[in-house]
């Protein structure tokens, strides 16, 4: 449904976005991940017509953006960074003003009206001036907006900045709705967000894409040992020398001791399950465990790599 | 047309729930009326030349005020952005705001009828040329609002817009004034008093209602319409 090829934007000298390629489909959620300053909001930004490309292109729903934009733009549902909405109208009154402007006939207005409310969780707040909202009330009023005309492509900037935990999680599940029968196409640099509603995560940096796939696939992408916090009451000999004997343990560390227990940080080879062996080494030598824990990769392993090695 | 009606509905709402639509209207009839009575009873004639000859200037500070919001303040909130990602396109948006700002200043003109009012009830005016002053009136009015309108799409900061608005519109008034008009080069002083914004007001207030006016008043809203679209359009320039 969304198809950009090549796309590149500068302001001046900067290069916002940078040859920017990918493709998404309805039933898709694409998480947009990166630094702040990284292009998100600039790619966002030309695929709802706001700016246009220097060069490259995109087509939106089969339209091309910078052609056809009108018919793009109906297509499209659109929640900028922040939410920025009129503060002197009501909520009702914005929200009708929306469904003139996105040409919904008058007899269905009502009930597309009642249809975000209910979405979006506004019952409380539609006596009100969009003035008087707080942050999170704001940040649903802009994404009942984006839901008025029922599009099937939606475009958030960071939807859940600047929310508390549990209006985010709401979010993400509205999102994670969304995205069964639509494409939704959002940005954030908050990564537990992106593992915890996309299906495809873009990451990108400096106006490139570095990487696009699935959580999984972009985990299983860092490549690197397993890593096991390992707590023993035990003679401290006798493990180490036990440690060294095990095929699977490519590196320990003695990190600390502590009457008598022995705290040490074990690397092991990818796939070896080296928590459950080691507990069973632990069982065998009639040792007690008073710590075990593994440290997995995840996707902030894969987005640090990414992003931040050409700026170290 | 839809999306322009909508768009009308929305800014002249948005005049009224914010305080500057009643600011405006009260200050404008307070001060018209202040300066028209203050030498009506001197000059002792039911004639409302005096009002209608002070409006350029009095235009000249109140209606940049009027359009000083209409594309800054969308630009500092941010607003823009949605509005401008809506399938609507972008002249239907400028007429939009600009016929909302015209409609308020129909409004207020529709006030200021208590003036030609007491005027017929104290004395007896020549209807025609009252007809005329206040049609030349709204011509004149939509000129400056076009002008202000401009003002606005080129700044984010509401001041800065009034400023250059102010000043815009001045200099189109006083090109045509007599102060430049004479100091002019003579090649100068028909391309000057055909531009100057009050020249052809102040033919209209003689109760000529000549099309040559009407059409300059028309044009010029016209062009600064088409200013004020590529200059919002002007964000997707390549």
């Amino acid at each position: 449904m969304i198809e950009v090829r090549e796309l590149t934007k500068s302001y001046g000298t900067t290069i916002a976005v940078d040859h920017v390629t990918f493709d998404a489909h309805a039933g898709e959620v694409l998480g947009f991940l990166g630094p702040n300053g990284a292009g998100k909001t600039t790619t966002m930004r030309i695929l709802t017509c706001y700016l246009s490309a220097d060069t490259g292109s995109a087509t939106v729903a089969g339209y091309d953006v910078f052609e056809e934009s009108v018919e793009v733009r109906k297509h499209i549902g659109y929640l900028p960074e922040s939410a920025p909405l009129y503060a002197d109208m009501g909520v009702i009154e914005y929200l009708n003003f929306m469904t003139q402007v996105r040409n919904i006939p008058k007899s269905q207005r009502k009930e597309r009206i009642r249809a975000v409310i209910d979405t979006c969780g506004l019952e409380d707040v539609i006596q009100k001036d969009i003035g008087e909202l707080s942050k999170g009330y704001r940040q649903r009023v802009g994404l009942a907006q984006s839901l008025i005309h029922d599009p099937p492509i939606l475009i958030l900037d960071e939807p859940t900045s600047g929310l508390d935990p549990s209006q985010i999680i709401e979010i993400r599940n509205l999102i994670k709705n969304i995205g069964q029968e639509k494409l939704v196409l959002f940005s954030t640099h908050i990564l537990p967000e992106v593992s915890a509603t996309c299906s495809r995560i873009l990451i990108i940096n400096n106006g490139k894409i570095v990487a696009n796939g699935t959580p999984e696939e972009l985990s299983s992408q860092a490549k690197g040992d397993e890593i096991v916090h390992i707590t023993i009451r035990g003679a401290q000999e006798t493990i180490e020398s036990q440690l060294d004997a095990l095929e699977f343990v490519s590196q320990w560390n003695r990190v600390g001791t502590d009457n008598g227990t022995v705290s040490y940080q074990i690397n092991a080879a990818q796939g070896s399950d080296a928590a459950e062996a080691l507990f069973r080494v632990v069982v065998e030598n009639g040792w007690s465990l008073t710590e075990l824990r593994q440290e997995s990769i995840d996707l902030e392993d894969v987005f640090l790599n990414l992003t931040h090695k050409d700026q170290v | 047309m839809t999306n322009i009606t909508a768009i009308l509905k929305k800014e002249f709402k948005s005049y009224f729930n914010s305080p500057i639509a009643y600011i405006f209207i009260t200050f404008f009839l307070g001060i018209s009326a202040w300066l028209f009575f203050r030498g009506f009873f001197l000059v002792n004639q039911a004639e409302m030349r005096g009002f209608f000859g002070l409006m350029p200037w009095i235009f000249l500070f109140f209606i940049p005020a009027v359009t000083m919001k209409l594309w800054a303040e969308e630009k500092k909130l941010g607003t823009i952005e949605i509005l401008m990602t809506l399938p609507i396109r972008d002249y239907e948006v400028v007429i939009g705001k600009f016929l909302a700002s015209f409609a308020l200043l129909v409004v207020t003109v529709l006030l200021s009828l208590v003036l030609p009012f007491s005027v017929m009830y104290l004395g007896n005016p020549d209807g025609g040329t009252l007809v005329s002053g206040y049609i030349g009136l709204l011509l004149m009015g939509g000129a400056y609002l076009a002008i202000g309108l401009f003002a606005s799409t080129v700044t984010e900061n509401q001041i800065v817009s009034f400023i250059l608005g102010i000043t815009a519109c001045f200099v189109l008034l006083i090109i045509g004034e007599d102060i430049v008009l004479f100091n002019a080069p003579n090649w100068l002083f028909p391309i000057f008093s055909y531009l100057g914004l009050g020249a052809h007001y102040s033919s209209i207030l003689r109760g000529v209602l000549d099309s040559r006016d009407i059409i300059y008043y028309l044009s010029l809203i016209g062009f600064f319409l088409y200013l004020s679209t590529l200059s919002v359009e002007s964000r997707k320039w390549r």
